[in-house]
């Protein structure tokens, strides 16, 4: 079967200073794929470059086949498909939550309002904010903040979703109400490219667990793999340390 | 008859003349808001363009064309806010005429004019509201598929806006008192109309109170109103909750599902109802 996402060989340069080091892996549809990593191991450069936000210095990055980087690729046309949660949830800060979840729909998709409405509606009640639809994002706590910021990109209706650490920056008690969102949209098959430092979430619902290391892609393959039977040093040293935090 | 005394003078000016400081306050409000708003117009319509992203050497020919188009911006932008007002409008007014026989006539001049440095003004004001926003807020844009001028319409000129709304309403204010060096060209503002009020008796000092007094009065409710206006834009402190089991279509339940984009499936999603998520559900590490 063909590769939703397939990257090749890929290489990132910022100045002089190497953050992609020939990175290779591919996900499939329904895949669940969760990046770990110390920081700075380029982990965010590579989701970013999958959804184009950082132009590759080299190597390749397929759609369905077909090379996102070339000239004239309509860069708009491949976000709306492939959607992105950021660490700093990035909602629109002029806008109620209800249109937050609609621009998207309403000015990219073309969708009527009605039919957006009933999108952001549904998205909304999905994450649990159904009832916070006239708030401001300046209202909302952390963790309300992102689950909104998800339901934003879930009404795009995207084929495959991308999360940058998405409860790095809420508090403790905000982290659950976050996961237990992700782990439902995994339970319903939809495709998550996952960076994060929550290793039992990590465990629990990816299919294919990647570990990078100073921009490479040090090991990878199933959670068990990884998490009970990691083979390298490094994979070894890097989740040791996580278990003594 | 003119009165001795101060505010008799006073009371006979405005019996005498108040048509005309009234024809005079209108000329100066309306040159002064239009102004403002296609000075704004042109503001924004720059600050949309100078952000223009672009790469040299994936789009050479674009990339050529635009630093040219940003080149020109510059210079007028440059060359408009250092040079006085009274002296471009002598330069456009009578200049134009004279050498290349365009009859731009007063009024067109005045909105011109005063447009024309507005605008240079907010250009800068613009690029600094926009580069005021967060970063965040166009990786967001960008995320869900909007490009350039999508994001800025709907996402970052609102708020650029909002920002900059103190320096709108300074620009108003300004152009509320500068409409005054329309006189030059022959603009009855109120302060050419004053001009020949106080002339007629002799009364400057009287005159000129009335108009120090008709001044304040139109900069000090114009701040108000863009105060006002500016709390409009903040919208509501607070919001209230709503329950949307009215709102949301028919049918229940429904849950994505990527193989049909169309047609939603019943799923059991307590779990996902507010409130009912367990806050030590934290996950280990
Ligand atoms: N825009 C940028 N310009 C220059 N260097 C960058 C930029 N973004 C990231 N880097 C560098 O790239 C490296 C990897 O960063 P990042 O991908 O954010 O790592 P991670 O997400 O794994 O913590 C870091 O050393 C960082 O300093
Ligand atoms: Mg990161």
């Amino acid at each position: 079967m063909e590769n939703i996402i397939k990257v090749s060989h890929l290489q990132k340069f910022f100045g002089k200073n190497q953050v992609l080091k020939d990175v290779d892996f591919k996900v499939d549809e329904g895949d669940v794929t969760t990046i770990i990593g110390a920081s700075g191991s380029g982990k965010s450069t590579l989701l970013r470059c999958i959804n184009l936000l950082e132009k590759p210095s080299g190597g390749e990055i397929l759609f369905h086949g077909k090379p996102i980087t070339g000239k004239g690729f309509d860069h708009c046309g491949y976000r709306a498909k492939v959607g992105m949660c950021f660490q700093s949830f990035n909602l629109f800060n002029n806008m109620t939550v209800l249109e937050n979840c609609m621009t998207g729909p309403v000015k990219v998709l073309k969708k009527s309002r009605e039919k957006a409405k009933e999108k952001a509606l549904f998205y909304l009640k999905k994450v649990g904010m159904d009832p916070y639809i006239n708030a401001k994002p300046m209202q909302l706590s952390g963790g309300q903040k992102q689950r909104v910021a998800i339901a934003r990109a879930l009404a795009m209706e995207p084929e495959v979703l991308l999360f940058d650490e998405p409860t790095s920056a809420l508090d403790p008690q905000m982290v659950g109400e976050v996961l237990s969102v992700m782990r439902q949209l995994a339970k319903e098959g939809l495709t998550m490219i996952i960076v994060t430092h929550e290793m039992a979430f990590a465990r629990d619902v990816s299919t294919h667990v990647v570990y990078m290391a100073d921009g490479v892609i040090c090991e990878e393959g199933t959670p068990e793999d990884i998490f009970e039977h990691p083979k390298k040093e490094k994979t070894v040293e890097f989740l040791k340390r996580f278990n003594e935090r | 008859m003119l009165p001795s005394d101060f505010w008799g003078r006073i009371v006979f000016i405005l019996e005498e003349y108040g048509a005309s400081f009234a024809g005079g306050i209108w000329t100066t409000m309306i040159i002064a808001v239009i102004s403002t708003a296609i000075g704004c117009i042109i503001g924004f319509a720059i600050g949309i363009i100078q952000t223009i992203p672009c790469d040299r050497e994936e789009t050479p020919v674009k990339w050529g064309l635009l630093s040219v188009i940003k080149f020109i911006l510059t210079a007028y932008v440059e060359i408009f806010r250092g040079t006085p007002m009274m002296v471009q409008a002598m330069f456009i007014y009578y200049g134009s005429a004279m050498v290349f026989n365009i009859n731009m006539g007063m009024w067109t001049a005045a909105f011109f004019i005063v447009s024309i440095n507005t605008g240079a003004y907010m250009a800068e004001t613009v690029r600094g509201g926009i580069l005021s926003i967060d970063p965040g807020q166009t990786e967001g844009a960008m995320a869900i598929g909007m490009n350039h001028f999508q994001t800025m319409i709907n996402v970052i000129l609102p708020q650029a806006l909002r920002n900059i709304m103190p320096q709108i309403g300074n620009n108003l204010i300004i152009n509320i008192k500068d409409t005054s060096v329309l006189s030059v060209i022959g603009v009855m503002e109120l302060f050419y109309t004053t001009k020949g009020i106080a002339g007629a008796y002799y009364t400057y000092f009287e005159a000129f109170t009335i108009t120090m007094v008709f001044y304040f009065i139109m900069t000090f409710i114009c701040s108000r109103i863009l105060r006002f206006m500016e709390s409009k834009m903040d919208g509501p402190d607070n919001y209230e909750l709503v329950q949307t089991d009215a709102l949301v279509m028919g049918e229940g339940m429904h849950t994505y599902n990527p193989k049909d984009k169309n047609s939603y499936t019943n799923v059991d999603y307590k779990a996902h109802k507010t409130g009912n998520f367990n806050e030590n559900q934290r996950e280990g590490m």
